[in-house]
């Protein structure tokens, strides 16, 4: 077991709180970089598919995880997102300059969403952004002059600085660097006022605004950020599907964001690649299982919808951290054998609370 | 002069006066305890003084500004904090970040710069870091420094929203029932606590409590409420005896 000495205030505001954790993050990204020369195309592709949907499952951490907001419209964000892109690049914009353009104009989606639900949370959000997203759906399927309506929108392939990006390998290495830039502005934001405001405002909204926290600023800050990353993760979404379908961005698409984010592990960055692991190699797991199950059970469908939801749960019930949470839980449980507290991680019963004065 | 002054200020929920008529002054400097039965208006004040509530009539004055008007989340920023009655800390947060929330309005990085952190970002971090540390060794929170709200005992915590409030550095500091759920040590703590709070960092307090003892052994004045009106100001002790008092915490004929 390491114990940490502090030594200096710096340590705390450092995103590696040692030189172990530096090593191992940097060994992941040495690892994750040569994965295609050695891995399969098949799963290059899956895991590029991974690392978009980590993107996105960001966009939703910051959101439900950090700033305590639940969202099923993210879905709307991430069609706005991928058409804006798809469409920019159809008019000759680079890639580089679209990229970010689509994460900006879905960030002021973000804020139009932000500003009329700020006096909701709980269900009531929740139910207003899934108006949204099914409004923002519905335009996606009529607006046949721009979206392509039915027939789909193919996505040009795109190159930067003349290389084309086409094959599974090039969205695989455009993803992870997308991944790693928006984990690096998270986590900055997390550790600075910014995200300490999003904090507060998910514990007490109360203590909070006497806390000199403009309520209304951040939420729609979190609402647009997260419509900005959700854009991002759009973006090379269009990409890695190559073809837009309006139907592709419905609720079940938010509910699996939600999925990432609770089966992850709620209030933790970990949380996010972990869930969004599991929310995609899920769908391959069943594939290969399909024919092994009994009664035909494989065949069955909608296994996969209920499957997420049965997971989701089940976490909800039973383990609240999250898959991270479990981790940090058995990492606990090695550094301290034999001496095991049953009580570790139980918490003190909180006192009634203030009434709530919103 | 006064650093803050109520003058008649008064809400009303539905047909009940809440408060009515209210006045008083503080002095810079001295302690200055809220009393009164259950429901007589105490934590209304605070929240009318924190600008939770709007009042119906009356006006607010801290160092002759006037405050009527102000938003919620800017009077943190003019230099009142607050505690709650029954805790409003952060509970998923550990004790360090509760504090530096509470360094929150004396914040002016921006935005993008925090975005990529740059090193302006990080001299500020430590500057509000090394605030919030006075204030842990102030009120002798060294061990819990990296500790999750949610797993400390309910007197750590009371402990721990006096330091959130104490690090916004304000001058004029509202605690609600400060001793509310402590036992008698705790609450002797608290105390000694108000009074260093008093006579070392030279905040003025106002303080809603009910334990007599304690606001007999801080308060420099004490005013007594019942169903939203003044019955009495004065020392501790010539409202303690007020014959309005007595009857409104005991009862008594007419």
């Amino acid at each position: 077991m390491r114990y940490l000495f502090k030594t200096d205030y710096r340590q705390d505001t450092t995103l590696w709180r040692h030189r172990g954790d530096l090593f191992w993050y940097g060994l992941l990204v040495v690892v994750l970089l040569v994965i295609p020369y050695v891995l399969s195309e098949f799963y290059v592709g899956e895991l590029g598919g991974v690392f978009v949907f980590a993107v996105a499952g960001v966009g939703m951490m910051l959101l439900a995880g950090y700033t305590g907001l639940i969202s099923l419209g993210n879905a709307a964000f991430l069609g706005i997102g991928a058409y804006t892109d798809a469409i920019l690049l159809t008019h000759g914009v680079p890639l580089l300059i679209a990229l970010p353009v689509a994460g900006l104009f879905t960030g002021l989606f973000g804020i139009a969403i932000g500003l009329p639900t700020l006096r909701m949370s709980g269900l009531y959000l929740a139910i207003a952004t899934l108006a949204f997203g099914s409004i923002v759906g519905t335009v996606f399927q009529k607006w046949d002059a721009v979206t392509g309506g039915f027939d789909g929108f193919a996505v040009p392939a795109p190159d930067i600085f003349g290389v084309p990006i086409q094959n599974a390998t090039g969205i695989y290495y455009l993803s992870l660097a997308v991944l790693v830039i928006v984990l690096w502005f998270s986590a900055n934001i997390l550790r600075t006022p910014l995200g300490r405001a999003m904090v507060a405002i998910r514990d007490s909204e109360i203590s909070a605004q006497s806390m000199g926290i403009h309520l209304a600023r951040y939420k729609t800050f979190a609402f647009a950020l997260s419509a900005f990353i959700t854009g991002l993760a759009g973006a090379l979404f269009a990409h890695y599907v190559r073809f837009l379908a309006p139907d592709a961005f419905d609720v079940l698409l938010s509910v699996q964001f939600v999925t990432i984010v609770f089966v992850g592990g709620l209030g933790s960055l970990h949380g996010v690649i972990l869930g969004a692991l599991f929310v995609r190699l899920l769908p391959q797991f069943i594939a290969i299982m399909r024919d092994d199950l009994p009664f035909g059970i494989g065949r069955m469908p909608g296994l996969e919808p209920s499957l997420y939801g049965l997971v989701l749960v089940i976490v909800i019930l039973f383990e609240p951290g999250g898959i991270y949470g479990r981790w940090i839980k058995m990492k606990q449980w090695f550094q301290a054998y034999p001496l095991k507290r049953r009580t570790g991680f139980r918490r003190q019963k909180s006192y009634a609370r203030s009434e709530r004065l919103r | 002069m006064s650093l803050f002054r109520a003058e008649d200020i008064a809400i009303r929920f539905g047909g009940i006066r809440a408060v009515d008529a209210v006045s008083f002054d503080v002095e810079p400097g001295e302690v200055f305890s809220i009393i009164g039965p259950n429901g007589a208006g105490k934590t209304t004040i605070f929240n009318l003084i924190s600008r939770i509530y709007q009042p119906s009539a009356g006006r607010l004055i801290f160092q002759d500004q006037d405050i009527t008007a102000v938003p919620a989340y800017r009077i943190a920023g003019l230099g009142i904090a607050r505690t709650f009655q029954n805790i409003e800390l952060f509970a998923n947060a550990t004790l360090l970040q509760n504090l530096l929330i509470g360094r929150h309005c004396h914040s002016t990085v921006g935005v993008l710069s925090q975005v990529i952190f740059t090193p302006a970002v990080r001299r500020a971090e430590l500057k509000h870091r090394e605030k919030v540390e006075e204030v842990i060794a102030f009120l002798g929170l060294e061990r819990y420094r990296d500790t999750l709200i949610a797993n400390l005992p309910y007197g750590v915590r009371k402990v721990v929203e006096l330091g959130r409030a104490l690090c916004v550095e304000p001058k004029l500091l509202l605690l609600d029932e400060p001793s509310s759920g402590l036992n008698v040590e705790e609450t002797e703590g608290m105390g000694f606590w108000i009074e260093d709070i008093k006579k070392d960092l030279g905040i003025t307090v106002i303080m809603v409590e009910h334990d007599m003892n304690l606001v007999r052994m801080v308060s420099d004045r004490v005013m007594a409420l019942n169903y939203g009106k003044v019955i009495a100001l004065g020392t501790p002790n010539e409202v303690q005896n007020h014959p309005e008092v007595v009857r409104a915490y005991i009862g008594g004929e007419g």
